[in-house]
């Protein structure tokens, strides 16, 4: 094999690298470079520089340090039995792309993840340093994510955890029994370890020592995962409780979901489908009702464990449960607001704050940003009761979409 | 008796804001006052520039509402500054409460606010520098394009300041060119065109767009609705999207076509040398 260019390298490792959902660069601490020491800001929510025809957002250079990977991960393309090109980036050419990128204002920083060279200590030790040259050598102060090889050596991690703003593992397949089937080489018992071990190490972080000062800042964005959907057997269900555990027992600031795609060199072991895109979209809504919207993963997903792919959860959770209808937009708790479709949670504070002025009607609820066709048969206002509404039978028919006309062939 | 307040290109929110002050301290009714935004032609028969009034009464504003005025007045509809000052008024007498978004001024307010905030982000995310370093020179320079839907530059200047503080940078737009240098903003309204540039770095710029694409999962109407058409034309990565969308589904059947594939033999040797999970890790 001939010695790969920088661009050839970065064709390969960013193709390899675009089966990870991930490329959020918001909720980490307030940096700048005012003092014209340094490069670069973060501040509040990230920005997202690009959009690919793919309708995501590109806000970090997202790459592979490497795709040779010696485990044999059935969904991935970088798995050791791919015929896949492999490549390497040097720690100096990883760090030149990511400056010269945010100088010219493409990305907000840098999302780097790796196949497994040699040994997971190696292979975390090498992205270590990558961030430690970013940070030290040239005073990066933009964003850092570093996907952390779950069966690294904690110094490495805990040193990971200090120079990036993000620390993800991801667990790619909702139940052990999967991980067992497809990751063969991936240890179920290890990542869950290496998670709590984070999340352990951000919360003493956060408390403040005897003298009162607060210890260096952990990976102040938090940590994250990503399970793929489609992949196994798990259905809809599963998945959200597996969400509701990974957010209750690691404190993840976000679980990604990720339609399963085809790889250009894929296994027997794991057919290809097409994406299933509108599930994955329905669960991530599933998701924000269970962060936002006060709703526990089985209140959301029906008995059969799918959810309904026609409506969203949320209409189909009212439709479901008519007897907490309709709701009074003038007297009703922030709560039941909540639950009414249509309703976001922005709509709902500005409900809150605009009734004290006087009772709301249904002009109100229109500007403020309520989507007042949605929740029409759900509330009550000042000049609008649903009447039958609520309960007509037909309901669910208004809402989905119409049976697709079929056409002479 | 009415007022016409001239308002510069530059400098145009502290220049409302002082005579909004005035005006609003004798409590001058927004019908008596013509907002005369730069570049805007004076009527034949308007009344001359007048002195402002003295000031009756306290003017109070919130840290939220100065907020919203500024944003406010960076839009390019004339009648804003008008709406800016209802509002002010509104406010001094309890009439207009910013929390309400129900006040049909209020939210009206809140609209154009937002639609400046979107075209800030806007900025923000889609300016690209281009390199004009000098030989020999010790700070490296960078020059961007870019036009903005409203007259943003002052409001955005600090956010880009804050973050590329090492380098020496100016933005040009067609009205005004901000430029950093040694830590310092300068705005000049000057009418600019588009300047001729070119960079090396953008190839890998685009090698990494054209290949972070997943061909599977396109979603056109998705990318045009936070990446709209009119911005393409000054992004070094735009022109290659017609291509990236023709031949997805061509990529997606080869995908297809050719699955699944025979793992190479080093495969075996390398997976046989890997330690052995201990049953009970799982
Ligand atoms: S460990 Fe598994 S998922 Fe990660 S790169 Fe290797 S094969 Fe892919």
């Amino acid at each position: 094999m001939g010695k790969l260019s920088l661009q050839e390298k970065l064709a390969l490792l960013s193709d390899a690298a675009k089966y990870d959902a991930s490329c959020a660069s918001s909720g980490t601490t307030r940096r700048d470079s005012k003092d014209g020491k340094g490069l670069g800001s973060t501040e509040g929510s990230g920005i997202c520089h690009a959009y690919a025809p793919d309708g995501r957002c590109i806000s970090l250079l997202k790459i592979l340090m490497t795709n040779f990977c010696i485990y044999d991960c059935a969904y991935c393309i970088n798995r050791v039995s791919s015929g896949v090109a492999r490549a390497r980036f040097t720690p100096e050419e990883v760090v030149h792309l990511t400056i010269e990128f945010y100088r010219r204002n493409y990305i907000e920083g840098l999302f780097l993840s790796s196949g497994i060279i040699r040994s997971p200590d190696d292979t975390m030790a090498d992205m270590v340093r990558i961030a430690r040259m970013l940070r030290e050598d040239h005073n990066f102060r933009g964003y850092i994510h570093l996907k952390t090889i779950p069966d690294a050596a904690p110094e490495l991690i805990e040193q990971a955890g200090l120079l990036a703003d993000r620390l993800s593992m991801n667990v790619e397949l909702p139940t052990d029994a999967g991980l067992k089937a497809y990751a063969p080489e991936k240890n179920a018992a290890g990542i869950r370890r290496a998670m709590g071990g984070v999340r352990a190490r951000k919360e003493a972080a956060a408390e403040k020592s005897h003298t009162g000062k607060r210890g260096a800042k952990f990976a102040p964005a938090g940590q994250s995962t990503q399970l793929i959907v489609g992949a196994d057997g798990a259905n809809d269900a599963t998945i959200l409780q597996s969400s509701t555990r990974l957010y209750g027992d690691y404190k993840l600031k976000r679980v990604y979901y990720s339609a399963f795609s085809p790889i250009p060199d894929s296994t027997a072991k794991l057919p290809l489908i097409k994406p299933p895109l509108i599930r994955e979209h329905r669960l991530y809504q599933a998701d924000w009702l269970m962060r936002f919207y006060g709703f526990e993963a089985d209140e959301i997903a029906p008995d059969a464990g799918m959810l309904d792919l026609e409506i969203d959860p949320k209409l189909a959770w009212a439709l479901a449960n008519r007897h907490a209808f309709p709701v009074d937009v003038n007297t009703g708790a922030r709560a039941a607001l909540l639950r009414v479709p249509g309703f976001g949670t922005k709509s709902v504070q500005r409900i809150l704050a605009a009734r004290r002025n006087g009772a709301l009607g249904y002009a109100d609820l229109k500007r403020i940003g309520a989507l007042v066709k949605k929740a029409q048969p759900f509330i009550v206002a000042r000049d609008w009761s649903p009447g039958a509404l609520t309960d007509a039978a037909n309901l669910r028919a208004r809402f989905a979409p119409p049976p697709e006309q079929l056409s002479l062939f | 008796m009415t007022y016409t307040v001239p308002l510069p290109r530059l400098g145009t929110f502290a220049a409302w804001r002082s005579a909004a002050r005035a005006l609003a301290g004798a409590r001058v009714p927004p019908e008596q006052i013509i907002w005369m935004p730069d570049g805007s032609q004076a009527g034949l028969f308007d009344a001359p520039p007048q002195p402002l009034p003295e000031a009756r009464a306290p003017v109070t504003a919130t840290k939220a509402f100065l907020t919203l005025a500024e944003q406010m007045c960076c839009h390019r509809d004339p009648r804003t500054f008008d709406l800016a000052y209802q509002l002010l008024l509104g406010m001094q007498t309890g009439r207009h409460k910013l929390s309400n978004r129900a006040d049909v001024v209020v939210n009206h307010a809140q609209q154009i606010a937002k639609n400046i905030r979107r075209d800030r982000h806007k900025m923000r995310a889609f300016v690209r520098f281009r390199e004009v370093t000098q030989a020999g020179a010790n700070r490296r320079s960078f020059v961007a394009w870019f036009e903005p839907d409203h007259r943003i530059e002052e409001l955005n200047a600090p956010f880009f300041a804050r973050r590329f503080a090492d380098m020496d940078w100016a933005i040009v737009t067609p009205e005004v060119t901000t430029t950093f240098r040694l830590g310092e903003v300068t705005h000049t309204a000057v009418a600019a065109t588009p300047p001729d540039l070119h960079d090396d770095t953008e190839a890998l710029w685009r090698t990494y767009y054209a290949n972070i694409f997943n061909p599977a999962r396109l979603k056109i109407k998705a990318m045009q609705s936070e990446m709209p058409k009119k911005y393409w034309k000054n992004l070094p990565e735009a022109d290659l999207i017609p291509d990236l969308i023709a031949g997805a589904e061509a990529r997606v059947m080869q995908m297809r076509e050719t699955a699944p594939s025979l793992p190479p033999v080093r495969a075996q040797r390398i997976l046989d040398r890997l330690p052995r999970r201990q049953e009970g890790d799982i």
